[in-house]
C-alpha cells in the first residue's frame, strides 16, 4: 500500500551547525583519546633519559588545546541557538511546550523500545534527541567547568583563572578528578548509542540523515 | 613578675646562642616565608623589640605527630625557642605541670593575656554526643575551643586533622571529628594542614605572625599562600620523568631503580598543594617521592576516604574498594553495545513492513523522476 510520494529535499543543518557538529566531534575524540592516556598512561619501558622525550606532555598539550577549542566552539553553539534557523535554535532542545514531551514519549515507544506501532517522524531533531542533546550540553558544560577548573591550577592565563573556585567548590582536587575521568565514559556510550541511532533513522526512514550533517540536507515526503 | 619581659632576641642570647646563630635564624626564616632579603631585617628588628608571644598549644584528637615535626625544624633555635617552655604557657604534652596546676596555668594565660595569647590547636574536635569522645580536665575539647578561642588573638590549626578531620573524620567519622574552622568562626584561623605539616612551614608562619603582626596571606582554604599555593607535582625533581611518560610500574621494577614518575602507583602529587619538594623534611633531607615513595596527598582534605594509597583512580564511592570510574565505565559501555545489538536485531524483525514501505516508496519516487524530467 505505498503512497507514491516525491521526495522533497529541505535544507536542516546550516553550514555554521555542521562546522559545529564536526568540529565539536574531532575535539571529543582527541579529548576522549588524550584523557584516557592522562589517566592510564601506557607502560613504556626505556633506558632513555627524561630529557629525551616529552611525549606525556605531549598528550597533555593536546589535551588542553583540544579543550579550548572545544570549550570556544561550544560558546559559538549556544550563540547560533539563538540566531540560527528552526532547527538549531535553543527550544528545540529543552522541551517546554506539551507536544514535545508527547513527542519524546512517542519516539521512546516506537524508536527505542519498539512496543508501539505507529511511525513517528520529526524533520530535525525528534524532541527526545534535542532532550538528549542538551543534557550532553550540561555534560559538555561540566567537563569544560572541571576542567577549566583543574587546569586554574597549572596557569597563570585569566580563562581558565575564572574557574578557580570549581574545586574547591566540588569538593576537593581528589573529587574534581574523579568527576571528570568518569564523564569520559558519558562521552563514549553517548557517541556509541548516537552513531547507532543515526544509522538506524537513515535505515529505517530513509531521509538521508547521515549524509545530512555533511550537506545539510533530509528528504522528507511530499504530502 | 613586674619586671620588663625580656625580648624574643634576649631570650635566644640567654639560651645561649650568638649574635651570628640568632642572624642565620632570621635570614634562614626570611627565605622560608618567602619575603625579600631586605626583609630580614624586620625579622631582625621584631625579635629584637618583640617580647614573646603568649602562646596555648592543645592537644585533642592527635597523634602528637605535628609538635613531632616541629621539634625537627632546621634551626634549632624554632624548637628552642619557640617550642621550649618559655613561649608555652599551656601545652599538655610538654609542660611539667600537670593536673590542677596546669589548668590553672591555662586559665591564669587566658586572663593575663586577654586577646593577645595565640591559640594554636593540634587535633580535630569530636562533637557527636556534646563531645565526650576528647575530654581534658572534666571538659570536652569543643568547650574548651570555644572558651579559648574567645579571647585569642589568632588560631592556628596545626596539621590535616586540625584543619580538615584527617583520619578521625575519614567515613563513617564516628566521633563527629570536626576541624577547628568548622567550629570557630570569628577568629582569624590559619590552617596549616599536612600530617604532619614541615616543621619549616610551622615555624614560618609563627615567625611571620610575630613579625609582622598580623595573619600572613591565606588562600582560600585558609592557608598561608607562602607553602600551599603550589602542588608537590609542580616543583617535583621526578617531573622531568612524568613529562616524558617514563613511569613506575611496580616498586621493584626497574623504572623504580631509575627513578622515574610515580603517577601511576598512585602519586598524589598532582592533587597536593604543599612545599614539601621545595623545603623538604628533616632539614632539607629529604621527602617521600624522594624516597621512592608516591605522595598520599597528606595535606589534601579527606585524602584518607580517596584511596586507595597505590592507583591513579580513587575508587568509586557505593561500589567495591578497588572499583573504580574505569571499571564503572566498561561496565556500563558493554552493557550499551549489547543494548544496541538487541535493538539493532529488533529493528529488523518489528520494522521488516516499515522499511519495505520505505523502499517501495523510493523505487516510486524514483520511477516518477525517470518518467517525469
Ligand atoms: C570531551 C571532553 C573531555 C573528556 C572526555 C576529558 C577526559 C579527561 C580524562 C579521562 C582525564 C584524566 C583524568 C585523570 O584520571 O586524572 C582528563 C584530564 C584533564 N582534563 Fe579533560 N576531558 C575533557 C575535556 C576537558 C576540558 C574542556 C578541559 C579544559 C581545560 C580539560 C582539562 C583537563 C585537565 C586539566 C586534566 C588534568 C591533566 C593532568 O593531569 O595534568 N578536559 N580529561
Ligand atoms: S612523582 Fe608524583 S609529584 Fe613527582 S612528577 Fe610524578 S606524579 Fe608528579
Amino acid at each position: 500500500m505505498a503512497v507514491a510520494t516525491l521526495n522533497r529535499k529541505i535544507y536542516v543543518w546550516q553550514l555554521a551547525v555542521r562546522f559545529y557538529h564536526w568540529l565539536n566531534a574531532a575535539c571529543i575524540v582527541t579529548l576522549a583519546i588524550t584523557g584516557y592516556l592522562i589517566g592510564n598512561p601506557p607502560a613504556i619501558l626505556s633506558s632513555s633519559e627524561a630529557s629525551f622525550s616529552y611525549w606525556f606532555g605531549t598528550v597533555r598539550f593536546l589535551h588542553f588545546l583540544a579543550a579550548f577549542i572545544f570549550f570556544f566552539n561550544f560558546l559559538f553553539r549556544i550563540y547560533w541557538g539563538f540566531v540560527g534557523n528552526r532547527f538549531a535554535r535553543w527550544n528545540n532542545f529543552i522541551p517546554l511546550k506539551k507536544e514535545q514531551w508527547r513527542e519524546i514519549w512517542q519516539v521512546l515507544c516506537f524508536d527505542i523500545l519498539q512496543i508501539c506501532i505507529k511511525p513517528f517522524k520529526s524533520i530535525g531533531h525528534n524532541s527526545l534527541a534535542g532532550f538528549t542533546y542538551f543534557i550532553t550540553f550540561l555534560v559538555f558544560l561540566f567537563q569544560a567547568i572541571t576542567g577549566f577548573g583543574m587546569y586554574s591550577a597549572m596557569s597563570d592565563a585569566w580563562l581558565p583563572n575564572l574557574f578557580s573556585w570549581v574545586v574547591p567548590f566540588l569538593g576537593g582536587d581528589f573529587a574534581v578528578r574523579q568527576w571528570h575521568h568518569l564523564m569520559l565514559w558519558f562521552f563514549i556510550i553517548f557517541a556509541m548509542i548516537h552513531v547507532y541511532l543515526v544509522f538506524y533513522h537513515d535505515y529505517v526512514e530513509g531521509r538521508g540523515t547521515i549524509s545530512s550533517m555533511a550537506g545539510g540536507w533530509k528528504f522528507i515526503e511530499r504530502k | 613578675m613586674n619586671e620588663k619581659p625580656l625580648t624574643i632576641y634576649e631570650e635566644i642570647r640567654a639560651k645561649g646562642y650568638s649574635r651570628r646563630d640568632f642572624l642565620k635564624f632570621c635570614s634562614w626564616m626570611a627565605a622560608f616565608i618567602g619575603i625579600e632579603a631586605s626583609g630580614v631585617g624586620s625579622i631582625v628588628h621584631a625579635m629584637e623589640t618583640k617580647s614573646r608571644l603568649p602562646v596555648v598549644w592543645f592537644h585533642f584528637q592527635e597523634c602528637t605527630c605535628c609538635s613531632e615535626s616541629f621539634l625537627r625544624s632546621s634551626h634549632p633555635i624554632v624548637a628552642d625557642i619557640i617550642l621550649d617552655k618559655i613561649s608555652l604557657d599551656y601545652t599538655e604534652t610538654l609542660q611539667a605541670a600537670a593536673g590542677y596546676q596546669a589548668e590553672e596555668a591555662l586559665q591564669n594565660t587566658m586572663k593575663k593575656y586577654k586577646g593577645k595569647y595565640l591559640m594554636l590547636v593540634e587535633g580535630s574536635v569530636p562533637v557527636e554526643n556534646d563531645g565526650v569522645y576528647c575530654c581534658i580536665g572534666g571538659k570536652s575539647a569543643l568547650n574548651i575551643v570555644k572558651d579559648a578561642a574567645e579571647n585569642a588573638k589568632a588560631i592556628i590549626s596545626w596539621g590535616s586533622c586540625a584543619s580538615w578531620g584527617c583520619i578521625q573524620s575519614a567515613k563513617p567519622n564516628p566521633t563527629g571529628a570536626t576541624p577547628v574552622h568548622k567550629i570557630i568562626s570569628n577568629k582569624p584561623i590559619i590552617n596549616v594542614p599536612g600530617c604532619p605539616p614541615i616543621a619549616d612551614v610551622m615555624a614560618g608562619t609563627i615567625v611571620y605572625l610575630l613579625t609582622f603582626d598580623r595573619i600572613p596571606q591565606l588562600d582560600g582554604l585558609g592557608r598561608p599562600k607562602t607553602f600551599y599555593s603550589r602542588r608537590v607535582h609542580d616543583t617535583c625533581y621526578r617531573r622531568a620523568n612524568y613529562d616524558a611518560g617514563l613511569f613506575v610500574e611496580s616498586f621493584d621494577d626497574e623504572n623504580a631503580k631509575r627513578g622515574y614518575c610515580l603517577y601511576k602507583v598512585g602519586c598524589k602529587g598532582p592533587v597536593t598543594y604543599n612545599s614539601c619538594a621545595v623545603i623538604k623534611w628533616n632539614n632539607g633531607v629529604s621527602y617521600p617521592i624522594q624516597s621512592g615513595h608516591p605522595c598520599l596527598g597528606c595535606s589534601q582534605e579527606n585524602f584518607w576516604d580517596n584511596g586507595p594509597f597505590y592507583q591513579h583512580l580513587s575508587s568509586f564511592p557505593g561500589f567495591g574498594i578497588e572499583t573504580t570510574a574505569d571499571d564503572i565505565g566498561i561496565f556500563l559501555g558493554v552493557a550499551t553495545a549489547v543494548g544496541i545489538a538487541a535493538h539493532a536485531v529488533s529493528t529488523n524483525i518489528r520494522k521488516r513492513k516499515q522499511i519495505k514501505e520505505e523502499v517501495d516508496n523510493h523505487r516510486v519516487t524514483a520511477q516518477k523522476e525517470e518518467g517525469g524530467e
